[in-house]
């Protein structure tokens, strides 16, 4: 009797997104030496370390708001194709605003204070060439919707909204567009622990429901310990460990992440 | 041979008040602009006897323009008769020498604060707007230097976020004058603080729009037909002003943009805000004769 065996599942997928020996440097400070990463889609990818491990500048590349010195940057995406960060501003506009979402820990970063939230939702959708009124409020409302923000709110300006308001605003932006990749910075940074606890609700249950691949970038270990498959452990702008989000937990082993772990327990 | 056979004799100023040096600039400036249509080019805005913000910018381009033959016609929102027209059409005739009108169709200089006459302009004619405030992005967009970006970018999807919040709060688009519009499918410029009335009128129009921006030193123009489409939503159909039914209370025009002249029961009583366009109306009434030119607007309602 012979035994076909399919290949494993994850030998067939490839990565969604792939970032190869990056390494970037601000005059004499070297923020991230060598750093390589891969998500495969469906994915949460968690990166933590302290200030100034680089992890920040690592995601703000992956939104190509910031170009490396070196290495390159893949997404196994139909219409994309080479090193991303080879485009032109105006194609790296495009693709940001039609395959990447971004959450800032400061919303102040990703949101007009002033304009409308659903505004602010919806200039999402104009960017990407979106010109109907009323497919621009539906979308607005949906997404924001889907973030669980309250709609008898829709139209107030961020400024006057709490600051878990504030991100469930950016993550409805986000998701607007149903973006294949979602960049998270230090989401929950800033609100206190019961409102945390309601975003990261909120960001696992998108996860489950869209499967979008996520890479959140937190120092908190208790965020990226809900959230992550997978972890990555920077420090001083290099990795230095790898892992499943169970196995980096319950059995570090570089020094730094062993102390980090222990901090938190 | 004497010092005094090389050189000019002595004049209190310049012919058009500019030196030469400043016409030139402004003529180069206009040539560019004119090339790339509804671009702001930036020039360097002279001192002219009157204070920023009045109207500088369209004098200065005026001055540039003018020769003695030129006839000037100068209007302030409509009309030719207010202090602030009057003044300017004085000391440009001063200046430069020239006659003055105040006929549409016998101008061949217009310049223009807030309004485009009712009657259409041919080809050998130029309209000149006065500009408070040429950068249509700073409402979304304050940091000038990014909204710079997003011009080279024809980045304008914020522009419609603007208007997308007119609609949310207001139900409908409330911006009434500077009306953003799509320049030859390339530039989104702000047509000076003309009415939505008048926008329509700048599209394929037969003559050359110059607009000048003393203050901020920006120059941009509308060469003779070019496209002109104020930015709407693909579901919102652009409107302009519901003047077509009203009537001026002085001469009887119906169906062009009136100012609504509040009366002591509380009512409004219009006039019609193209004075000229009024009094060309009272004359042909009185039977003085008709001088009156094709308007863009027929029976409250844009032709073509």
């Amino acid at each position: 009797m012979t035994l076909t065996l399919d290949t494993p599942k994850i030998v067939q997928t490839r990565p969604l997104l792939q970032v190869r020996d990056v390494s970037k440097s601000y005059g004499p400070v070297q923020a991230v030496r060598n750093v390589s990463a891969h998500a495969y889609p469906g994915e949460v990818l968690g990166i933590v370390g302290e200030s100034g491990s680089g992890k920040s500048t690592l995601l703000r590349m992956m939104n190509l708001e910031e170009i490396p010195d070196t290495g390159s940057y893949t997404l196994d995406l139909p219409d994309v194709s080479g090193n991303l960060f080879e485009l032109d501003r105006f194609a790296r506009r495009m693709l940001c605003a039609t395959k990447i979402g971004i959450v800032y820990q400061n919303p102040h970063l990703g949101l007009l204070m002033k304009h409308s939230s659903s505004g602010n939702v919806a200039e999402r959708l104009l960017v990407a060439g979106e010109r109907s009124f009323a497919t621009l409020r539906q979308a607005a409302t949906e997404a924001l919707d889907a973030s669980e923000f309250p709609l008898d709110r829709l139209d107030a300006p961020p400024i006057e909204l709490s600051g878990g308001m504030q991100q469930r605003v950016q993550l409805a932006k986000a998701i607007a567009l149903e973006p294949a990749l979602l960049l998270l910075d230090e989401p929950t940074t800033g609100l206190d622990v019961s409102v945390q606890a309601l975003v990261l609700d909120t960001l696992k249950r998108l996860q489950q429901d869209r499967h979008i691949t996520m890479v959140i970038v937190s120092h908190d270990l208790g965020v990226i310990r809900t959230l992550a498959d997978r972890v990555m452990v920077m420090r001083r702008g290099e990795v230095v460990e790898t892992g499943l989000a169970d196995q980096i937990f319950q059995d570090p082993q570089h020094p730094y992440t062993q102390q980090l772990v222990h901090a938190k327990l | 041979m004497s010092l005094s056979t090389l050189t000019k004799p002595w004049e209190a100023m310049s012919y058009g008040f500019l030196d030469g040096s400043a016409k030139r600039e402004l003529r180069r400036k206009m040539l560019k602009s004119v090339a790339v249509p509804g671009c702001q080019t930036p020039y360097a805005s002279r001192e002219v006897p009157m204070a920023r913000g009045w109207g500088t910018g369209g004098l200065q381009v005026s001055l540039t323009l003018v020769n003695p033959q030129t006839r000037v016609k100068v209007i302030d929102q409509g009309a030719d008769d207010s202090v602030n027209a009057a003044s300017i059409r004085r000391f440009i005739s001063r200046v430069a020498g020239t006659p003055t009108t105040m006929d549409t169709l016998e101008a061949d200089l217009i310049q223009s604060r807030h309004r485009i006459p009712e009657e259409i302009l041919r080809e050998d004619q130029v309209l000149v707007l006065q500009v408070p405030n040429p950068e249509p992005l700073r409402p979304v967009q304050p940091n000038m230097s990014i909204a710079r970006q997003m011009h080279a970018d024809a980045d304008y999807g914020r522009m419609w976020l603007q208007l997308y919040e007119q609609i949310v709060r207001s139900g409908r688009v409330m911006q009434g004058a500077s009306y953003p519009s799509l320049v030859h499918g390339r530039h989104v410029m702000t047509p000076s603080p003309i009415p939505r009335w008048d926008v329509p009128k700048l599209h394929m129009a037969k003559h050359l729009t110059i607009l000048s921006a003393g203050r901020e030193k920006r120059i941009f123009a509308v060469p003779p037909y070019t496209k002109v489409e104020p930015l709407v939503f693909s579901d919102v159909p652009y409107k302009v002003e519901e003047h077509g039914h009203l009537t001026c209370t002085r001469s009887g025009a119906t169906g062009f943009f009136m100012n609504e002249i509040p009366q002591d029961d509380g009512s409004s009583a219009f006039e019609v805000s193209d004075s000229e366009w009024g009094v060309k109306t009272i004359r042909a009434r009185d039977g003085e004769g008709e001088s009156r030119g094709e308007t863009w607007y027929k029976d409250g309602e844009m032709s073509e």
